[in-house]
């Protein structure tokens, strides 16, 4: 299984990095394989992502997209019988060498996650929190610009500015998982991972988010793991469909969706199954 | 004809009237349990009911007031002589009375009127349990045969029995809810009764505590003072001691096993760090008054510092070791119930575990941690026997806590210990502090909750 579904990837991955050359290539992964107790969760995952582009994983649940999108910023570190195992390189740097810091890793590559999980404090120290604790900013002014930025970049600002004081825990689902990415942003990380970000979300709320990601594109790598093929569809530039624990196939959006070069891509964009 | 015995026979019957009102049923429905409106064991509970409940009411009506009537009639049937006497000489004759039906030692001779007196308190005692068994089995089978008799497959039987239910669980709460009022009741007019003697502005605000009151006339002693401001300090400083003990061990282990233990390592230490709230306070006592007392006392003397053998820190120290549990097991669970989203919403902007602690889990359970120290405080507020043995009973008015101090649970025991004239000013006074203590406590358990309870909304 495994051997196939490499030579696969590389098939399909191989013209994409001739056909645009000029992409620098930010995470590089290969042969990652991650357990969980005894059980195997993921089987020599090999993907490649590029930067400034939004790069989706999508697959049937328990395909371990959400397990391979956390290898990423090491968030499976908090599960105690989780390892990893395989090279997995942030511009060229092992991220799970020793050399490499957690704390800057997760500074680098911020996250998104599935429920829009704010902290129960006001909406501007929700955003003051990351810079603060990374020493980005020290003064109250520097802050003060930050929480703009970052809201503004979210597209929250004009929602909220004049009521930075309130809870983020007042706010409306689709409000809050914008504050949570603006919290991310704030940070200013390199890679944004985003879990099934708008599967809590009501359809308005989503298109919002699917807008924001593509603005987000410019000055962010993002990943996003989605259940939902139209939203891979509309927001990513690659596509990388996961299948039991197998990275099935990678490639162009346009592409995959169109012309899948596996049977099982086939029938799940198809919706025989999934 | 003994209690145990009539209560057996009472049971006996309720079991019977189980099993026959669920036969009937059964026989009324010819066979088929479909056809009756309840399933048939509900039509057993209900027969069972019927009898069980009239009867153990009779039971226990019969019983409370069996020995009064028997009495009064004993004591009526007695010569005018010795009717005569005062209520003493009266209830000491009755005493003799009792002592000779029983067969046990009496005080003196034995008169024959007295003697009479007995055997008719001893015959009129079986006549009326006879009576009562009696009586409790024709009520018992009458009910039996009445509930049976109104058993048709169309009977609620189901809804009969558990609304009898819910008045029996509705009336046992009530009970408990009465019996509270009642205890707060006679707190308040004993209370009142002190106020009539010493007025409430010297009770609250006086700085001088010294209840013993001449209790003859002729006697010469302290004419009593009533300020109780002593009192209030002495337990603040322990509760204050044990506070300075319990918080930080027990909110930092709160921690520790929430965040930091293995799974393993926090399953073997909560209910290790739980038996400490298990330990009788009168252990803690001992080890405080005969372990930690003499050792400060020498350490003190060690360092060239003054400390009574009977110390408000000896009292404090061991108190707060009492109350960690309190504040660790509680601060645990509301740790633990900070979603998990929330830490990884912190991890995943590159913050350390140590900050994720401090600015996220720690601000979001705060509530929830200060219901956890509230309640530790009202338990060291009214915690007793550890202060008996180990803070003293002078009444200092002093926030050094290496002198002795006495709080308020220790003067309301040493008011109220040994024999006392229940309407002096100074046992009284025990009501006063009493209810002084309940307030304080129920102020701050209402505050707890309330807490608490605020907390809990912000996630659900």
């Amino acid at each position: 299984m495994g051997e196939v579904d490499m030579s696969n990837a590389v098939e399909v991955t191989a013209p994409m990095a001739s056909s645009d050359a000029a992409r620098e290539t930010k995470f590089h992964t290969r042969g990652v394989q991650v357990f969980y107790g005894e059980k195997q969760a993921l089987f020599d995952v090999d993907l490649d992502i590029y930067e400034n582009e939004v790069t989706a994983l999508i697959g049937p649940s328990g395909c371990g997209k959400s397990t391979y999108l956390r290898t990423l910023n090491r968030m499976n570190d908090t599960i105690d019988i989780c390892r990893v195992k395989g090279k997995i390189e942030l511009d060229g740097t092992d991220v799970y060498s020793d050399k490499i810091d957690v704390v800057h890793l997760r500074a680098r590559v911020g996250m998104v996650f599935q429920k829009p999980n704010p902290f129960p404090k006001s909406i501007y120290e929700n955003i003051a929190y990351g810079p603060r604790i990374h020493g980005i900013a020290t003064g109250k002014e520097d802050i003060d610009q930050i929480v703009e930025e970052s809201l503004t970049k979210a597209s929250l600002w004009n929602e909220v500015k004049d009521r930075l004081d309130e809870p983020g825990t007042g706010l409306s689902g689709g409000q809050q998982q914008r504050l949570c990415i603006a919290r991310a942003i704030a940070v200013q990380p390199e890679v944004i991972l985003m879990d099934e970000p708008c599967s809590a979300l009501d359809p308005i709320a989503t298109a919002r988010i699917e807008e924001l990601i593509d603005e987000l594109r410019d000055n962010f790598t993002i990943v996003i793991v989605t259940h939902s093929m139209q939203q891979a569809a509309r927001v990513s530039q690659r596509t990388a469909f996961f299948h039991l624990g197998d990275l099935v196939e990678v490639g162009e959006t346009g592409k995959i969706f169109t012309t899948p070069q596996d049977q099982r891509t086939q029938d799940y964009i198809t919706g025989r199954f999934g | 004809m003994s209690f145990t015995f009539v209560l057996g026979a009472l049971i006996i019957l309720t079991v019977a009237g189980f099993y026959l009102g669920r036969s009937r049923s059964m026989a009324s429905a010819g066979g088929t349990a479909s056809r009756l409106h309840s399933r048939p064991h509900y039509y057993g509970y209900f027969v069972a009911l019927w009898c069980g409940i009239p009867t153990i009411l009779i039971l226990g009506v019969w019983t409370v007031f069996q020995t009064p009537i028997v009495e009064m009639i004993v004591q009526g049937n007695l010569p005018e002589r010795m009717l005569e006497g005062d209520p003493a000489q009266m209830s000491l004759i009755m005493n003799d009375i009792r002592n000779l039906a029983s067969g046990n030692i009496t005080s003196g001779e034995i008169t024959p009127a007295v003697q009479a007196a007995a055997d008719q308190y001893v015959s009129l005692v079986q006549t009326s349990a006879l009576a009562k068994f009696v009586l409790i089995l024709v009520v018992g089978i009458a009910a039996i045969a009445y509930a049976r008799g109104k058993i048709a497959p169309s009977l609620r039987a189901r809804n009969q029995v558990e609304k009898t239910m819910m008045a029996i669980l509705i009336i046992c709460s009530v009970i408990a809810i009465l019996t509270t009022i009642g205890i707060v009741m006679s707190l308040v007019f004993e209370s009142y009764r002190f106020f009539e003697k010493v007025s409430p502005v010297e009770f609250l605000f006086g700085l001088e505590w010294s209840p013993q009151t001449a209790l003859r006339s002729d006697q010469v002693g302290a004419s009593g003072a009533f300020g109780a401001i002593p009192l209030f300090v002495g337990t603040l400083l322990i509760s204050f001691v044990a506070m300075c003990v319990a918080g930080p061990i027990g909110l930092l282990s709160a921690i520790y096993m929430a965040e930091y233990a293995p799974l393993k390592v926090r399953g073997a230490v909560k209910p290790l760090l739980e038996i400490l709230a298990g330990i009788p306070t009168v252990v803690y006592g001992f080890f405080a008054a005969l372990t930690v007392a003499p050792f400060l006392r020498d350490q003190g003397t060690f360092l060239g510092l003054d400390i009574s053998s009977e110390s408000a820190l000896a009292a404090g120290l061991v108190m707060g070791i009492m109350i960690i549990p309190f504040v660790s097991s509680l601060s645990d669970d509301v740790i633990n119930a900070v979603p998990q989203s929330l830490r990884e919403g912190s991890y995943g902007l590159g913050a350390t575990k140590s900050e994720t602690i401090k600015r996220v889990i720690l601000p979001a359970a705060l509530p929830g941690i200060v219901g956890s120290f509230m309640l530790a405080i009202s338990r060291a507020i009214g915690e007793t026997m550890i202060v008996v043995m180990a803070a003293g009973l002078g009444a200092n008015l002093t926030a050094n806590p290496l002198e002795a101090v006495t709080t308020v649970t220790v003067q309301i025991v040493t008011l109220l210990v040994g024999d006392q004239e229940f309407d002096s000013a100074k046992t009284l006074a025990a009501f006063a502090l009493g209810l002084v203590l309940f307030c304080v406590t129920l102020c701050l358990n209402i505050i707890a909750m309330a807490v608490v309870n605020k907390y809990r909304e912000q996630y659900d």
